[in-house]
C-alpha cells in the first residue's frame, strides 16, 4: 500500500467502548492511529491532510456480520466490489459476506475466491463458510479446512439446517476450531409456500404465510442443543417476540447464545406488504407492530448482541415479478447507521455497540475492527453526522441493485467520512474509489 | 363515486382490483347496470355498440377457460375488440417478467387488460405499471371481485334483497379468492356471513374478518338463506388439512338430505366448477334451489356492465346513468354513448 500523508480528523467527538471524549484523530501513514488529543488539528504539518468533523461523532468503523455480496454467481445484483462500496458508505469498515452464493461458499477453492475478490474491496470481506455441503442441511462442510483460511464464522444462511442431528453434529465438530457456528432459523416444513408474516395483513391480502413459530421452533431447538453440545450458537435476524424472549430466558439460564437483529425488523410492519411490492418481501418477514415493539425493547434492554443489516440486494427485473414469485431481500448496508439513530431510542454509544465492537468480537475480528480509538490501533473509524437528515431515494446508492424499502422516508444521521486502515475511502459522503 | 374505482395518483386509470375498491354504492350501481344488460342478453341479437373500437385484452397466466369466455362473451357482446393472452401460447411461459408482459400490452394499445394469475397481487401490480384499465379476474387467495359481484346479483335476483340475508360459505375459505371476493361483497351489502369449515381450511386471523365461524353445519343450514360452497381442491388431503374426501363430505357436504333441511326459499350457490360428491351432493346441482346455471348466465351480464363503467364513456358520462333509470332507457343511454 503506498505511504500516505499523515491526516488529522478534527473537530469531533469521539465515542468507543471505553466512553466519550472531544478529539482529534490523526492517523499515521501506515495505516494506524498515531495520537488522540485535542488540538492535534492545530498542530499540524502543511502536508497534511485535514478531515472536517465538527458536529460529528468519530467512532470505530461498523461491523456487519450478515452482508450478501452475491460473489460468485449473482454479479448482476452485487459483486463483492459494488457491495464494499456500499459498506463504506454506510459507515461499515468490515462486513461478513454470506455463502449462500451460487455455487455456495462450502469449499476451501471457494473461500479463496471470495477472498481475493476481497482484497480488491473497499472495506474488509470477511468470508463465511457453508456449514453443510451445498447449504443442503445433509453432510458437514469441511469447515477445518474452510476455518485454516480464517474463516470465523459458518452458516447455511438462506435456510436453517434443518435435522437436528446434523446441526448437534456440526456443532460438535466445530468445537474445536475456534470458529462460531450461525443459524438462519426457520422450519422448512412450517414456512414452506409462505411469502410474508402470516396473520392478520396476510389473511386480508390473499398472500400465504410464514408463523412465527416456524422461527421460534428452531430458535427453541438451537437454544437446546447449544446447551447439550456446550457449543455456542448465534442466531441471526430474529424477527419475533417469541425468539427474543427465548433468548432472553436462555442466556439468563447460562446458555451461550448470541443474536442479532436486522434494521428492518424494528423499523417496518407486514402492513408494509399491502402494496404487493416486492421490496417489502424478505426472509424472516416483516412482522407486525407487536414483534417490532419486542425487537425494540431487547434492543434497548441489552439482550441482543448485534444490529446485522441483511443487506440483500436483488435485481429490479426479480423485484418486479409478482409478489409470491420474487425472491425475499433488501438492500441494508447504506441505511443501517441511520435507521438505528433515527428509530431507536439508544444513545449513541449504545448504537455503536450493535453495531461495532459487539459484532466486531462476534466475527471474530475485535483485534483489528471495533476496538478503542487509541493510539496504535489500526484506523478503520467511521465518522458520521448524528443529526443530518436526508432522505434515500431509489436511484442513488453504490449497491448495483435498488431494492431499498426506504424510499422516501426521512432519515436521521449520515456518514460523512470511512476510513479503512487509514484510507478515506468515504470523504464528506461520497466514495473515494 | 370515485370511491369505488382505484384511481392512481397522475391518471384517469380507473380500474377493477378489489371489492374493497367499490364500496356498497359502488356495488350497487353495477348490479343496477347489470340489470339492464340482462335485458339485453334476452334480445334475439344480445349485441350493443357501447365498446365499438375498444380493445379488451385476455391476461390469463393461470388456465381459466369459464372466467376467461365469460369476459370475451360480454366484451363482444359490447361490440369491443378482444385479444388472448394466454399462457401456453406467448412469452408468458417463457420467462418474460411481468412489467415487461405490460409494456407489451401497453405498446399494443389494449384499452382494458382483464388479468387472472396464481399470485396475489398481480392485478395490483399491473395497474401501477398499465396504461390501461385493469380487472382483476382472480389473484391467487386474494381476490376474485367479478365472481362476488355475479354472485350478489344471483342473490338478489332469488331473494330481492341482501341487507339482512343470512349467507353460509362452507368449505375450502383458506384457499379462496372468491371467499374473500364474497365475504367483502356481503359485508357492505350489509348481509351477514356464517364461514363453515374445519379449521385447517380457515384464513389465519379469521376473527378479524367480523364473519360467524362454525365447523357444524348442520346448525348453520337452517337459518341460512343462501349456502354458498367453495370448490375443494382434491390436493389439499395431500398436505394434511384434510384425512379424506370421504370425510369431508360427511362432514361438511350439502348432501341431498342436507339441502332438504335448507328453509324453502334458501338457495344454494358454487362457483364452479364442481367436485359431485364431495362439497356437493351428486343429486343436489339438478335441485331447484341451486343457482349455479343462472351464476354462469348472470356473469356475462355483470362482466358487461363492469366493462361498460371502466371504459363506455368519459368518467363523467359515465357516472350519469340515473339510479332510477328503467333498464331500457339506462341502456340507450349506453348504447348512445358509445355510438354517437
Amino acid at each position: 500500500m503506498a505511504e500516505r500523508p499523515p491526516m488529522v480528523i478534527a473537530g469531533g467527538t469521539v465515542i468507543d467502548a471505553t466512553g466519550e471524549r472531544p478529539a482529534d484523530v490523526a492517523v499515521g501513514p501506515d495505516g494506524t492511529i498515531a495520537a488522540v488529543g485535542e488540538g492535534l488539528a492545530a498542530g499540524a504539518g502543511g502536508g497534511d491532510r485535514i478531515l472536517d468533523a465538527r458536529g460529528c461523532i468519530v467512532a470505530p468503523g461498523l461491523v456487519d456480520l450478515h452482508a450478501h455480496l452475491r460473489q460468485p454467481g449473482g454479479e448482476q445484483a452485487e459483486t463483492v466490489e459494488s457491495g464494499s462500496r456500499a459498506a463504506v458508505l454506510g459507515g461499515f469498515c468490515a462486513v461478513v459476506a454470506m455463502p449462500n452464493t451460487n455455487p455456495a461458499i462450502d469449499s476451501a477453492a471457494l473461500v479463496r475466491e471470495v477472498q481475493e475478490l476481497g482484497r480488491a474491496a473497499l472495506c474488509q470481506v470477511e468470508v463465511a463458510g457453508a456449514i453443510t455441503v451445498d447449504r443442503a442441511g445433509e453432510r458437514l462442510a469441511p469447515m477445518g479446512e474452510m476455518a485454516a483460511l480464517g474463516v470465523r464464522l459458518f452458516t447455511d444462511d438462506g435456510s436453517g439446517v434443518q435435522d437436528t442431528a446434523v446441526m448437534r453434529r456440526a456443532l460438535e465438530y466445530a468445537s474445536d476450531l475456534g470458529v462460531r457456528l450461525a443459524q438462519h432459523c426457520e422450519v422448512d416444513s412450517l414456512a414452506a409456500g409462505g411469502h410474508m408474516h402470516e396473520g392478520e395483513w396476510s389473511s386480508r391480502l390473499g398472500i400465504p404465510g410464514i408463523p412465527a413459530e416456524a422461527e421460534e421452533i428452531m430458535v427453541m431447538r438451537d437454544v437446546a442443543l447449544s446447551r447439550l453440545t456446550g457449543a455456542p450458537v448465534h442466531f441471526q435476524h430474529l424477527s419475533t417476540a417469541g425468539s427474543v424472549a427465548i433468548v432472553e430466558a436462555a442466556r439468563r439460564s447460562g446458555v451461550a447464545v448470541t443474536a442479532e437483529v436486522a434494521p428492518h425488523h424494528f423499523t417496518l410492519t407486514d402492513e408494509s406488504c399491502a402494496s404487493y411490492d416486492a421490496r417489502f418481501k424478505v426472509n424472516p418477514p416483516l412482522r407486525p407492530a407487536d414483534d417490532v415493539a419486542a425487537v425494540r425493547g431487547a434492543l434497548a434492554r441489552g439482550s441482543l448482541d448485534a444490529i446485522a443489516t441483511d443487506h440483500a440486494p436483488h435485481t429490479a427485473d426479480a423485484k418486479d415479478r409478482p409478489f409470491e414469485e420474487a425472491p425475499p431481500g433488501m438492500l441494508g448496508l447504506e441505511t443501517a447507521l441511520a435507521l438505528a439513530l433515527t428509530e431507536l431510542d439508544l444513545a449513541p454509544a449504545e448504537v455503536l455497540g450493535l453495531l461495532s465492537w459487539q459484532p466486531a468480537r462476534l466475527a471474530g475480528i475485535d483485534g483489528t475492527h471495533g476496538g478503542p480509538v487509541a493510539a496504535g490501533r489500526p484506523a478503520n473509524l467511521c465518522v458520521f453526522d448524528p443529526s443530518a437528515v436526508w432522505t434515500p431515494d431509489d436511484g442513488g446508492g453504490a449497491s448495483r441493485s435498488r431494492n431499498t424499502p426506504y424510499v422516501g422516508r426521512r432519515l436521521r444521521g449520515r456518514v460523512r467520512h470511512t476510513l479503512v486502515a487509514g484510507e478515506a475511502l468515504v470523504v464528506d459522503g461520497e466514495a473515494q474509489r | 363515486m370515485s370511491g369505488w374505482i382505484a384511481e392512481p395518483a397522475g391518471g384517469g386509470k380507473r380500474h377493477l382490483l378489489s371489492i374493497g375498491d367499490l364500496g356498497g354504492e359502488g356495488i350497487r350501481e353495477i348490479l343496477r347496470l347489470a340489470d339492464s344488460f340482462a335485458e339485453v342478453n334476452t334480445r334475439p341479437i344480445p349485441k350493443v355498440p357501447a365498446l365499438r373500437g375498444r380493445t379488451v385484452a385476455s391476461l390469463f397466466f393461470e388456465d381459466s377457460t369459464r372466467t376467461r369466455l365469460s369476459f370475451e362473451t360480454a366484451a363482444k357482446r359490447l361490440s369491443a375488440d378482444t385479444v388472448t393472452f394466454s399462457a401456453g401460447s406467448s412469452s408468458l411461459s417463457k420467462g418474460e417478467s411481468l412489467r415487461d408482459t405490460a409494456q407489451t400490452v401497453t405498446a399494443m394499445g389494449v384499452d382494458c387488460v382483464v388479468v387472472r394469475h396464481r399470485s396475489a397481487g398481480v392485478a395490483v401490480q399491473l395497474s401501477r405499471w398499465l396504461d390501461a384499465a385493469v380487472i382483476n379476474a382472480g389473484d391467487g387467495r386474494h381476490e376474485h371481485p367479478t365472481q362476488a359481484l355475479l354472485d350478489c346479483y344471483t342473490i338478489r335476483r332469488r331473494l330481492s334483497d341482501i341487507a339482512g340475508r343470512h349467507v353460509a360459505i362452507v368449505g375450502d375459505i383458506a384457499h379462496s379468492r372468491v371467499a374473500r371476493s364474497l365475504v367483502a361483497a356481503l359485508q357492505l351489502l350489509d348481509a351477514g356471513v356464517t364461514l363453515v369449515a374445519p379449521a385447517t381450511l380457515l384464513p389465519p386471523a379469521v376473527e378479524g374478518w367480523g364473519v360467524g365461524v362454525s365447523s357444524r353445519i348442520d346448525d348453520v343450514l337452517p337459518r341460512a338463506d343462501v349456502v354458498y360452497l367453495l370448490r375443494l381442491q382434491r390436493e389439499r388431503q395431500e398436505r394434511a388439512l384434510l384425512p379424506s374426501l370421504r370425510e369431508f363430505h360427511e362432514r361438511f357436504g350439502l348432501s341431498a338430505e342436507r339441502a332438504r333441511s335448507l328453509a324453502d326459499h334458501a338457495i344454494v350457490m358454487h362457483p364452479g366448477p364442481m367436485n359431485r360428491g364431495v362439497e356437493i351432493g351428486s343429486e343436489v346441482p339438478e335441485m331447484a334451489c341451486t343457482t349455479i346455471s343462472e351464476q354462469v348466465a348472470n356473469g356475462v351480464s355483470v362482466r358487461m356492465a363492469v366493462l361498460f363503467w371502466l371504459l363506455g364513456a368519459q368518467p363523467e358520462v359515465a357516472s350519469t346513468p340515473a339510479v332510477e333509470a328503467a333498464p331500457a332507457t339506462e341502456q340507450a343511454s349506453a348504447a348512445e354513448v358509445a355510438g354517437g
